[in-house]
């Protein structure tokens, strides 16, 4: 979008000033809907007119554009229809800090009654200040469909408040969407799992919620391994055979000390959520100095806490069961993991997760042949070019194998399962 | 949002629900009708931003395979059996669910036909592979 601009404007400073303008904007009583239009303009604008001439003061040039534009587009409305303006929203409540804002325009943007591509879209609008060309660039759809999605979206927001939005099962969806955003990808122009990890520090500014410091921790205990998760050549490295050495340290011993700071506060009616137990997960194997010292049977033991929070976790947390067992595999035996797969048949035997871990368990036990079946079969079924031409590498690798053969020469039989659950 | 391409044959798919003649011998007002109803989709499919892409394809098909080394690629025509699937264009779409992209299909195939009537073509779905890898490890 910016082409060598002759200052270098940091874009990353400028999107951190958009929720704080926007919700000031709704706070002084504008429509949520028409000041965000308002505020994408501005931002536009800013992108275009600031590596030439950067404001004095960055924030008041957002507000006072973007409230220009609001008087622009009232007037000519009210020209148009010739009749008066009533579509001022509700006045809000007031929000009296920065990190009240970012939470108050989070629940707006993951209202519950939105569908969650929905969601997304305008929380990386709204709240992270991204442009809508670039929010559709992460999607790979054409920039007038995320326009329409987003303002389709703002529509459904606009009627009379279905219900109020400060409701504690709102920060779920609130992390849900987070998590989603993180999960979209790093690749590409926009770094939206940066996005993401920047966003959740945001919230765990706004709430003392644990289970934000724990999507957080979880987040950053995974970016860590980014840098060896791919090769050169785009290839797919999986855990046990990645270089430790790349991983990001920093990222990790931050994603700890979050972890640990959650987890604190923990008491015996409260225990960790989901987000807390999956950053756990995610601190133990970036804990471990190589493969074979992964703690597996502390990893089992958190997966036994994760199954537990739902009454019927082979119906509502499939993806926690079959990631416990891969744990149960590294435990107690190859047969132990895939018997835990067999109850999920039914749920998951159409996915390629499912094929996956039961390749890796297989080859754990050795059953080169019946791990190569069930790499064809994930293969089959993998919905991603990257994960699809890793699973028939590894179909080929097992069935290629010498049927007597238990363990690849000078490498840990241990490839090709997956580490945790995906979303 | 998982994308999928509704894909319209010329020929080839399972047994027509509903058989009917080539388009070229429809009354103009129903060829109109059919046309206008495509058209609709599209639009309808941009209104609720699920809109990736749309396009058609001409009917004339080469096939070609690499010749060896240094000869001329080869190439034929036909004729082809006429069971064989003959691909007329498609919309790709971003959406959802899979169960919304069945929805969207089986509302193309409502498309009118001779008479006004729904044509129930077969459609095609198809999932479109994620190019991405993902962020986690898989």
């Amino acid at each position: 979008m910016i082409d060598e601009p002759t200052q270098r404007l940091d874009e990353g400073a400028l999107r951190a000033l958009v929720p704080r303008v926007l919700a000031g904007l709704v706070r002084r009583g504008e429509d949520f809907d028409a000041a965000e239009d308002a505020l994408q303009e501005a931002l536009l604008e800013a992108l275009r007119v600031w590596p030439e001439h950067p404001p004095r003061d960055p924030r008041a040039w957002l507000a006072t554009v973007a409230t220009r534009r609001l008087v622009d587009a009232r007037r000519s409305e009210a020209a148009r229809r010739r009749r008066e303006e009533t579509t001022y929203a509700e006045p809000r409540p007031a929000a009296t800090e920065e990190g009240d804002d970012t939470l108050f325009l989070l629940f707006c943007c993951c209202h519950p009654d939105l569908a969650p591509a929905s969601q997304v879209a305008l929380t990386l609008r709204a709240v992270g200040g991204l442009t809508t060309g670039e929010i559709a660039e992460v999607f790979f759809v054409p920039e007038a469909t995320m326009a329409q999605r987003i303002s389709r979206a703002k529509r459904a927001l606009a009627g009379p408040p279905v219900r109020r939005l400060d409701q504690p099962g709102d920060l779920a969806v609130v992390l849900r969407v987070l998590y989603l955003i993180y999960t979209s990808g790093h690749t590409g122009r926009v770094d939206v799992a940066g996005e993401a990890i920047r966003l959740a520090r945001q919230l765990t500014l706004a709430t003392e919620e644990p289970e934000a410091r724990g999507l957080l921790a979880l987040m950053l205990l995974n970016h860590a391994r980014l840098p060896a998760r791919l090769d050169s050549e785009g290839r797919i490295i999986t855990l046990d055979q990645q270089n430790r050495g790349l991983w990001d340290t920093r990222e990790i011993a931050e994603g700890v000390r979050v972890l640990q700071s959650a987890l604190a506060t923990q008491t015996e009616g409260r225990r960790p959520g989901r987000y807390q137990i999956e950053a756990a997960i995610a601190a133990l194997h970036d804990d471990a100095a190589c493969a074979e010292e992964t703690d597996w049977p502390q990893i089992l033991a958190w997966y036994d806490d994760l199954v537990a929070l739902t009454d019927d976790p082979v119906r509502q947390d499939p993806a926690a069961v079959l990631g416990r067992a891969v744990a149960v595999g590294h435990v107690l035996g190859a047969a132990a993991g895939l018997r835990e797969t067999d109850r999920l048949r039914d749920v998951l035997g159409d996915r390629h997760r499912w094929h996956a871990v039961r390749g890796h368990l297989y080859e754990l036990g050795g059953d080169l042949p019946a791990a190569a079946m069930a790499y064809a079969d994930a293969a089959r079924r993998a919905t991603n070019v990257a994960e699809r031409d890793h699973l028939v590498r590894q179909a080929a690798r097992a069935g290629a194998a010498p049927r007597s053969a238990r363990r690849r020469p000078g490498a840990d039989p241990r490839h090709g399962g997956p580490e945790r659950r995906t979303a | 949002m998982p994308k999928y391409l509704l894909l319209k044959n010329y020929r080839g798919g399972p047994e027509p629900h509903h058989p009917c003649p080539p388009m070229d011998q429809w009354a103009p007002e129903d060829v109109e009708a059919h046309i206008a109803f495509q058209n609709h989709v599209s639009d309808l499919l941009e209104e609720n931003g699920e809109y990736v892409d749309a396009q058609a394809l001409t009917p004339a098909r080469t096939w070609v395979r690499y010749g060896g080394p240094g000869a001329a690629p080869v190439t034929t025509d036909g004729p082809h059996p006429e069971t064989s699937d003959l691909v007329a264009g498609w919309w790709m779409i971003d959406v959802e669910s899979r169960e919304r992209a069945v929805e969207l299909a089986a509302y193309v195939s409502s498309e009118p036909g001779p008479g006004g009537e729904p044509l129930y073509e077969w459609i095609d779905v198809r999932e479109v592979m994620w190019e991405r890898p993902r962020t986690i490890d898989a």
